[in-house]
């Protein structure tokens, strides 16, 4: 089939960027997304120009490093689904599809379709984990879990931390990425020594990072491509709140 | 040294810091008679680590822990997104929570056994050792493992184990436990230990009086060019799958970090052993970029079928059974269609070059789930595999509950890598290789579930306590950017560099990339040949002449550029690529992943050869022809037998 | 570090409770569901009075002079009523002002997308602003119509029962009215759910109760101000 692409190309950070159009023909349905992207850039490349520069690696949904808005959508139109993941035959011949990188004020483009996702990064390093130095553990059957705190704890670990959540949220908040991690960690035994610094610092290096305010929309939450529950942001609130009075 | 046409012989090499004694007690008297370095002292001592999976993730956190200066790199936006994140089914540990009879001593005679008695016995048995505590690390730092109703840890069999010692966390391990490791590199980051270069590549290794001293890199987002110096250099840079194109590595996975170290000295052992799993998505057209495995745990209960006849092109289910094959079940009675990955893969080989291969292109063969969903109920098959068949038929748009999947072998892990010693120090003083990226513990096949354990093992537990014994002897002489080892080291990366972008040939990189795999499928892959694998050496060299040639790179090296940087990688490739063949052309015997059409027994199977092969075989870069150094390899505590699974 | 662009985490400033939940965008949504719900039970005792106004003049006088004479003699005269007043104030000013700091940190420099459609979300937090922009602008005007009487050309000191039927005589004040309203009912649909989500109550179970107990409350009290200009127009009440 052949499609139209309308992509953002932006040469650098301190470049604009405009919408550039271009005909892909041949394209097959079993194509992945990115497939078809690397289609075109072969065909760029031979003709002299510079190919589209976008970001991905694993190519099987889990590394969290494809990022494309297409048709508006983070991730595009399939739920549950990453961009490499997309497969071409939920396309028809002669469509139109536009991409762009993930829109946020916090994710600065790096090039075309590449944002800098780095304040994710921060976000963790200000309290995302549990301190436990190499050779400091218990015996690993020393805590049990309940198996509903695990439950709960592994369906929020599943974040992969593409960012999807701050491209869909009209805020550019980063709320849903926050609390899978503090309602991840705070779920279990194992995180509550730490239970409120974590929270209290990681909504202040979010807060700082320059990510948005939650109105709680649920776009976050639509598009998650691993289905981090919107109730997580609730909470992360509640969590925020216990820990903000009783730190006085 | 004597010439042998593809290579030279050279002295064997010997592992200086292998403990002798009861094999228990040697990982414990290694770590007494290893020097420690003064906690003080510390602080003046740093340390490159390149690559943030599981092992070079773990190791720069541990390293920063324990005080010392660490400068981490990663090619990807963060060190969160490296491959071992894609590792579905678990970990192993000789924990025995079950009772089931499973001990530190089983592990290690199960992963020797495993490897086809390719692997050092001293360090497969640390392996199993340390693979207690990483479990409990690992909880420790909230990994989300799988969980009992009575809040302890489950375990399931896996790989065709006989006892339940591997720990999971449904079909993301990999993600959970490299998550772990890299929130602890966080953590060592905030504290100020660790300095992260993300979307930097390492692309030169820095060797000043024969030490390994520091790295040159490429910032990926400027272009520029970096120096890094350090008392010493760990590399946790991966595998090298994707020499054959399509894998299921990641499409960033290269060999770049560790051939470059090659090429300044470090041997490269075993190249030839790459495993290939029987179970993944197969290719769907010439657009296909890479391979998507599905967890092995399937073939517990599809069954592995083909037309009998060949060029049949009937619809699976218009095959009546008498006209099916189940060919695993009819081979290997006993083991059925739960075979190890390298008889099932081959075995898929096979029916497929007899035409009876189904799908585009004629490789693939169908698992099917019909019997187990009338046997169990379309809800327990959902229950066991739902998310697995989800992933399928988003991929090929067909439904695994109507219509059979089809698989196909795809290459998988790499056994091959740096050759390092006990202390998993390569022979170049100074320069540390953990993970997939050495050689060490799966000798020629790797067992499932056990590449998370050496990853771990390596970054957690074994090099923090080996790297002190060399690094006591520093902090080494300051470096500048005026040695001229350092300016050799760095305009032999911008030389490389400006010769890519200057070639501006009518040939793309992929396209390049995308033909070697293709040799490397064909004559290094499932099956090799003396014939097969000579015809390849003369075809790689053509195609690498040509593609200096006739590559075209587009734009600059000072910008970002994804071109130039998979060009680079492809380079390395090539060279990578003739070792590979050398080394499975002068190993004569099949072992593991290793199979050669001359060594096979009556019916087919895998002829190891004891007496001709007993070695590792690791290589020095030589420029025009490889130098051969074998290190032998003793069987004190497990004897080696021939496998046998029919 | 690969960019120039990781934002430097400044040393933290104040830990005092109120100060640090002012200072994040958490804290400000605390307050926003806090003062939203104070003013969401001055709705409701409020409501619950106009619905008076069908109990004919003389009641409905009376219980607006009962207002004012609320607490006597502990409070002075019009006591309560000033208590009530200055503390909306507070709760409008400080929802107002969370509402204004969070809308322009989202705002602010946002990359805006180039297909031509609204982004997702926009509804509700269209909803949600300009909702919060026209009950603003209204409850000015309602204070001007019906406290102050400033606007109320046939007004009269002393009868709210005459004035009010005054306003819903008019088309432009019932049009103003019942705008209002159906933008209140929406902003509490959304607003009363956030809040207990912001709050930190909301659980995958309690929010099955929670959605549509939302909608409910965000009915029964538009219904119950609606009623009152359509009360008017039929001639129910005149």
């Amino acid at each position: 089939m052949r499609l139209n692409l309308r992509i953002w190309r932006q040469a650098g950070i301190a470049h604009k960027g405009e919408m550039v159009e271009y005909r892909v023909d041949d394209v097959s349905p079993d194509m992945s997304f990115l497939e078809m992207l690397d289609v075109l850039n072969e065909r760029l490349t031979l003709a002299g120009e510079d190919p589209i520069a976008f970001d991905h690696d694993c190519r099987e949904g889990i590394c969290g490093m494809c990022s494309l808005t297409i048709d508006g959508e983070p991730h595009g139109p399939q739920r549950s689904t990453t961009t490499c993941q997309l497969h071409m035959r939920h396309y028809r011949d002669g469509d139109t599809i536009t991409v762009e990188p993930w829109r946020a004020k916090a994710f600065p483009v790096v090039k075309d379709l590449v944002v800098d996702r780095s304040a994710f990064d921060d976000i963790i390093a200000s309290g995302g984990y549990i301190s436990a130095p190499t050779g400091s553990a218990p015996d690993a059957h020393a805590t049990p879990v309940a198996k509903a705190d695990a439950d709960a704890a592994f369906e929020n670990a599943a974040c992969i931390g593409c960012g999807a959540c701050v491209a869909a949220c009209p805020n550019g908040s980063a709320m849903l990425f926050t609390a899978a991690k503090v309602v991840h960690l705070n779920a279990l035994p194992q995180g509550q020594p730490e239970r409120r610094d974590r929270v209290l610092n990681m909504v202040d290096t979010m807060d700082d990072a320059g990510f948005g305010g939650c109105t709680l929309t649920g776009e976050c939450a639509t598009a998650c491509p691993k289905g981090i529950p919107l109730e997580s942001i609730s909470t992360l609130n509640r969590e925020y709140l216990k820990a903000s009075l009783k730190r006085a | 040294m004597t010439d042998i046409g593809e290579y030279v012989l050279g002295e064997p090499v010997v592992d200086q810091k292998a403990p002798d004694g009861p094999i228990a007690e040697r990982w414990s008297r290694r770590r007494f008679e290893a020097k420690l370095v003064n906690p003080a002292n510390k602080r003046k001592l740093s340390v490159i680590v390149v690559g943030t999976g599981l092992a070079g993730g773990s190791a720069a956190a541990t390293l920063g822990e324990l005080g010392y200066r660490v400068k981490s790199f990663c090619y990807q936006d963060s060190p969160r997104r490296a491959h071992s994140i894609a590792a579905q089914g678990g970990i192993n540990a000789a924990k025995n929570y079950r009772n089931d009879g499973d001990s530190v001593h089983r592990l290690f005679y199960d992963t020797v056994k495993g490897g086809d008695f390719r692997a050092r016995e001293s360090n497969v048995h640390r392996l199993a050792e340390v693979s207690v505590e990483i479990i409990d690390q690992c909880v420790a730092q909230g990994v989300p493992f799988a969980r009992e109703y009575g809040g302890l840890l489950d375990t399931r069999s896996f790989g065709g184990a006989q006892v339940s010692r591997t720990f999971y966390a449904r079909g993301q391990t990999g993600q959970q436990l490299l998550l772990g490791a890299y929130q602890a590199l966080e953590r060592q980051i905030a504290a100020g230990t660790i300095e992260m270069h993300d979307r930097h590549e390492m692309l030169e290794l820095i060797v000043v009086d024969g030490r390994a001293r520091g790295i040159v890199a490429r910032d990926l987002v400027s272009g520029e060019i970096f120096t890094e110096y350090a008392d010493a250099v760990v590399l946790a840079s991966g595998g090298y799958g994707n020499v054959f194109f399509l894998s299921t590595n990641a499409k960033g996975c290269n060999v770049t970090a560790t051939w470059r170290a090659h090429r300044k000295g470090a041997l490269f052992a075993n190249p030839c052993y790459t495993q290939i799993h029987p179970t993944c998505i197969p290719v769907s057209g010439d657009h296909q970029s890479k391979l998507t495995l599905m967890s092995e745990s399937l073939r517990n209960d599809g069954r592995v079928w083909v037309p009998k006849e060949a060029g049949d092109s009937r619809a699976p289910g218009d095959i009546p059974e008498a006209e099916r094959d189940y060919y695993l079940e009819r081979i290997y009675p006993a083991f059925g269609n739960l075979v190890p990955r390298d008889i099932a893969s081959r075995a898929a080989k096979n029916v497929c070059d007899e035409g009876r291969g189904v799908g585009p292109g004629g490789l693939g063969v169908y698992l099917d789930f019909s019997d187990a969903i009338d046997r169990l109920g379309r809800a327990a098959v959902e229950a066991k595999y739902g998310n697995l068949f989800e992933m399928y038929e988003r991929i090929t748009g067909e439904n695994p509950y109507e219509t059979p999947m089809r698989i196909y072998p795809a290459v998988h892990y790499t056994m091959g890598g740096l050759w390092v010693d006990y202390d998993l120090q390569s022979n170049l003083p100074g320069l540390f290789v953990i993970g997939e990226a050495n050689f060490s513990d799966h000798g020629a096949n790797r067992l499932g579930a056990s590449a998370l354990m050496q990853g771990l093992a390596d970054g957690y537990f074994v090099l923090p306590n080996t790297i002190g014994d060399y690094l006591a002897a520093g902090p080494f002489e300051t470096l500048t950017d005026a040695h001229p080892e350092v300016r050799k080291a760095r305009e032999s990366v911008t030389d490389r560099i400006e010769r890519l972008l200057a070639v501006n040939g009518d040939r793309t990189v992929d396209s390049f990339h995308r033909e070697l795999g293709h040799i490397m499928w064909e004559y290094c892959g499932m099956e090799r040949s003396d014939e097969g694998l000579r015809k390849a050496i003369g075809l790689i060299r053509d195609l690498r002449e040509e593609f200096w040639r006739r590559v075209k790179v587009p734009g600059t090296g000072a910008q970002f550029n994804q071109s130039l940087e998979r060009a680079g990688r492809v380079a390395d490739f090539f060279e990578l690529a003739e070792l590979m063949c050398v080394d499975a052309l002068h190993r004569t015997e099949s072992c593991g992943g290793h199979f050669r059409a001359e060594s096979q027994t009556d019916d087919g199977e895998a002829k190891r050869d004891d007496e001709a092969f007993s070695y590792v075989a690791a290589w020095e870069y030589g420029g025009e022809l490889p130098v051969l150094h074998r290190e032998e390899l003793n069987f004190e505590y497990v004897k080696p037998t021939q496998r046998s699974y029919k | 570090m690969a960019l120039d662009t990781r934002t430097k985490r400044p040393a933290k400033t104040s830990r005092a409770v109120p100060a640090a939940l002012w200072r994040s965008t958490i804290g400000k949504k605390v307050i926003m569901s806090i003062t939203g719900l104070i003013m969401i039970g001055y709705l409701v005792a409020h409501m619950a009075g106009n619905i008076k106004v069908f109990s004919g003049e003389e009641k409905f006088n009376s219980y607006a002079h009962w207002l004012r004479t609320f607490g006597e003699p502990v409070l002075p005269y019009e006591g309560f009523l000033w208590l009530m007043r200055v503390l909306l104030l507070v709760a409008v000013v400080a929802h107002i002002v969370s509402a204004v700091q969070l809308t322009r940190r989202a705002v602010k420099d946002r990359p805006r997308s180039r297909t031509g459609k609204p982004r997702g979300g926009g509804y509700v937090t269209f909803t949600m602003r300009s909702g919060g922009v026209i009950l603003f602008l209204f409850i000015i005007w309602h204070i001007l119509d019906l406290t102050t009487l400033t606007v109320n050309e046939r007004a009269e000191v002393g009868n709210p029962y005459g004035n009010l039927v005054a306003t819903f005589d008019t088309w432009y004040g019932n049009v103003i009215y019942i705008a209002a309203l159906l933008a209140l009912g929406y902003h509490l649909k959304h607003g009363i759910w956030a809040a207990a989500q912001t709050l930190g109550v909301g659980t995958t179970t309690r929010n099955r109760v929670f959605r549509p107990a939302a909608v409910l409350v965000a009915l029964v009290i538009t219904v119950g101000f609606v009623a009152v200009p359509i009360g008017v127009m039929t001639g129910v009440v005149s």
